[in-house]
């Protein structure tokens, strides 16, 4: 009886009651687990195994990257209080709190620049050693990974601002939410096994 | 009748049927796009078959200098990436793309545009990697672009580049539909069809999505790597910095393993559906056939270092690729069994599909038992790099998987085309592409044993190498004409074929209870499933033939067409040709591209009757 219910409503019927939107998502952040997962074990192969400096226990801040680490987390719990704003329909809160995550995603960008900024400085560039190779594609490819959540947000941001993101689509706030916090994941992973474990 | 469709044509979400380029360009129906694909990897079946062609001609006679070690260099990299990425995957998805929407009760797959999408970013990508040859510096550093060779230092052309920046638009084209393949089979089946309730062809189909899912994100990063390592100087493959080629392999065969289940997997799910079809008898031992496949797609995970045993990676890991090496034939050989007793005891009938089918059955099974042999490390010392390799993948992925896709062709091609394929030209067909398979690759094991080395431009005299590449050469071109011999079919079988009815074999799931071709819709009501094989049983039959071929009081709204996918992957395509350039900011200018056809394609609605403007 249920089902010949749903079979009327046929546009929003799916076989796991979830929105697609939502498991396709799902199904690509396990492809992007592996995306990394790859990238972080060429890493972790490659340790220790450059033959001139700088190496990594010379250069990487680690006071300075656990702010920038803290700042990210902190994006998270804004991102989960910017879908609960939406979720309750409250334009107010869905942007002040969608603001704050692209803010502080933004100053996790900017100590990433300062960082990479200061290594090359450092006589730390891309074709130094493996060290640097390895470092600068993982946390460069996480780094646009983040870029490009702050677009994706900044985009929902504006159409919330214009009133063209109601309660009704919350999977949009919700789907972003996701990206946000794997990618945010992914950086305690990083930040884990490339600074704190060295 | 007349009434009934002008009143039909009346609400503005009716899809007017449009034949021309336009209508092919912004198309999101996924019985289309699976023609598209159809028909752009079995034109590159003929472009890698012409470079299979060039090599075998070489190699006909010792010392031979028909075309230079060079060209030849480019000959078989190129044919054994496209016959890889342009055939075997995109013709798979094909099937893919027409079929499972169908089998499991659905009007399209969950995200249609992003289906188109994946077309246009594969055509692109082919094309990308096959403009190559205008610029004189197609891929040259064979299918596997085992570093260091690919070095800069080694290969300082832009043929690695092309390979490089090809292949990774490939992969992207690949993981999106990966993504929309689970995204459909998982949420958008019928009421009632459950999982277990599956056509194999879906179930397989599943698996395989699942693999590229995991797999394409491998040699993505691979290739990223290499990309770096080119244009950036990076050092990631630089032996002198400290770099180890080694990881290039692993990455490579990490992704390239679970690639060759990729290619096989489809196969198996078109025979395990035609096969029971032509022995009216269920699949025997359906779950296990299922769980096999499962299995399968894990244990394809765990053996990728026995492409690498003469690496010399040490006893302990050298031992455990040779188990699970020859664990993975288990549930390949179930397979096997369970197909044999499908057949065991059946009425059988043989049309072209079903020679096909029970040949894959065949010639797989040859390729599994050479497998079986190199699976053991001291073997594989001696077979390595030899042509009995070669003879061995020819036969799983020829007679395995192009087979079982020709299979699927002559089995679907009525539901596809509302035509009856000529059973006689198949016949011709089938038994030339036998005869021509085989004696193209048997007489590959005796001249890899005797000696012969891959990827070698000539051999001598004194090998007495020459009889068997003399056979192999002959039945290449035996393939070759066979293969002409399907172009034929199809061009006589579109424009004289006999119409076919709805199920013309009397096959039992869901898609050959629509009219054939399906109205682009599918569904007028969608279906209720509540067994498996559905139309075997006469009563179930009727019930879901009301809700199939009833015409509908109004039809159902379908997705609108879009242009937005053919940009977007216009602006991956422009994005990666730019970074040819070697100057790191001009790829940027196709980002930017890319971007704007993004945003162009969120703002559009999918829905037409969403619209606030109605832009088509």
């Amino acid at each position: 009886m249920a089902q010949a219910a749903a079979v009327a409503d046929e546009h929003h019927y799916t076989s796991t009651g979830l929105d697609s939107w939502k498991v396709g998502f799902w199904t690509f952040i396990g492809s992007e687990c592996l995306f990394f997962a790859t990238l972080i074990s060429t890493y972790m192969v490659y340790k220790g195994k450059s033959l001139v400096g700088p190496f990594p226990e010379e250069i990487l801040d680690i006071p300075l990257t656990t702010i920038s680490t803290f700042i990210l987390l902190m994006s998270s719990l804004a991102m989960v209080l910017a879908l609960d704003g939406i979720r309750r329909g409250s334009k107010k809160l869905t942007l002040v709190w969608l603001g704050a995550v692209i803010l502080l995603g933004t100053t996790f960008l900017g100590f990433q620049v300062y960082e990479f900024n200061h290594f090359v400085h450092e006589g730390l560039t891309l074709g130094t050693n493996v060290f640097a190779s390895s470092f600068y594609v993982l946390t460069g490819f996480h780094g646009a990974h983040v870029t490009v959540g702050v677009i994706w947000l900044l985009t929902l941001w504006i159409l919330a601002a214009r009133g063209r993101l109601a309660s009704g689509d919350s999977m949009k706030v919700e789907v972003a939410g996701l990206y946000w916090h794997f990618v945010d994941v992914v950086w305690i992973v990083i930040f884990t096994l490339v600074y704190l474990i060295q | 009748m007349s009434v009934a469709t002008e009143t039909l044509q009346a609400p503005p979400s009716v899809h007017v049927e449009d034949k021309g380029l336009w209508s092919w360009l912004t198309t999101v129906d996924h019985k289309r796009i699976g023609i598209l694909y159809f028909v752009t990897s079995f034109f590159f079946f003929f472009v890698g078959g012409f470079e299979a062609l060039l090599i075998r001609i070489q190699l006909m006679q010792p010392e031979s200098a028909f075309i230079s070690a060079e060209t030849y260099n480019q000959m078989f990299t190129m044919h054994g990436t496209t016959m890889i990425f342009l055939v075997a995957m995109p013709m798979a998805v094909a099937f893919f793309n027409y079929l499972v929407p169908l089998q499991i009760g659905a009007r399209d797959v969950a995200f249609p545009r992003l289906n188109a999408l994946s077309y246009w970013i594969f055509l692109f990508g082919a094309l990308y990697l096959n403009s190559s040859f205008f610029f004189g510096a197609a891929p040259n550093t064979s299918w596997v672009g085992y570093a260091n060779l690919t070095s800069l230092q080694y290969s300082p052309g832009r043929n690695v580049e092309f390979w490089v920046l090809g292949l990774s638009i490939l992969g992207v084209s690949s993981l999106l539909g990966g993504i929309n393949f689970i995204t459909t089979i998982i949420n958008l089946r019928a009421p009632g069809m459950k999982l277990m309730r599956m056509p194999l062809f879906t179930w397989m189909t599943l698996v395989t999505s699942f693999l590229l899912v995991t797999a394409i994100p491998v040699i993505a990063v691979a290739l990223i790597l290499l990309g770096f390592d080119r244009f950036f100087g990076a050092n990631f493959f630089e032996v002198t910095a400290g770099g180890d080629p080694i990881l290039w392999q692993h990455l490579f065969w990490l992704f390239g393993h679970p690639e060759v289940y990729i290619l096989i997997l489809p196969a198996f799910g078109i025979i395990s559906d035609v096969i029971p079809t032509f022995s009216r008898k269920p699949l025997f031992g359906y779950p296990v056939v299922v769980y096999a496949g499962i299995l399968i797609g894990f244990i394809g995970w765990g053996v990728w270092s026995h492409h690498m045993f003469t690496v010399g990676l040490g006893p302990i890991a050298d031992s455990f690729f040779v188990a699970s090496t020859m664990i993975i034939a288990i549930p390949t050989g179930i397979k096997i069994f369970n197909w044999l007793a499908t057949m065991w005891g059946g009425s059988l009938r043989f049309p072209t599909a079903m020679l096909f089918s029970v040949g894959v059955v065949a010639v797989f099974t040859v390729g599994g038992l050479s497998g079986i042999m190199h699976a053991s490390a001291p073997v594989d010392l001696q077979q390595h790099d030899s042509y009995f390799v070669v003879a061995h993948f020819h036969y799983v992925l020829v007679g395995g998987a192009i087979m079982g896709l020709f299979s699927g062709l002559y089995f679907w091609f009525p539901k596809v085309t509302g035509k009856l394929m000529n059973e006689t030209i198949g016949k011709w067909h089938f038994w030339t592409t036998f005869v021509g398979f085989n004696l193209t690759f048997f007489p590959m094991h005796f001249s890899g044993l005797f000696g012969m080395p891959r990827r070698t431009w000539t051999y001598q005299a004194e090998l007495n190498l020459e009889i068997w590449n003399l056979l192999s050469t002959v039945g290449a071109f035996i393939f070759g004409v066979a293969s002409l011999l399907l172009v034929w079919n199809i061009i006589h079988s579109l424009r004289k074929g006999e119409e076919s009815p709805p199920n013309p074999w009397e096959a039992s799931s869901l898609e050959w209870s629509l009219p054939s071709p399906p109205e682009h819709y599918n569904f007028p009501k969608l279906p209720e499933i509540r067994q498996r094989d559905p139309l075997w049983d006469e009563r179930e039959r009727q019930q879901i033939e009301t809700r199939t071929l009833e015409e509908p009081e109004e039809e159902p709204e379908m997705p609108s067409p879009s242009f937005w996918p053919f940009l977007v992957a216009l602006g991956v395509a422009l994005t990666w040709g730019l970074v040819m350039t070697g100057i790191w900011w001009v790829p940027l200018l196709g980002v930017a591209f890319t971007a704007f056809t993004v945003f162009g394609w969120a703002f559009q609605p999918a829905f037409r009757s969403n619209a606030h403007t109605g832009n088509a």
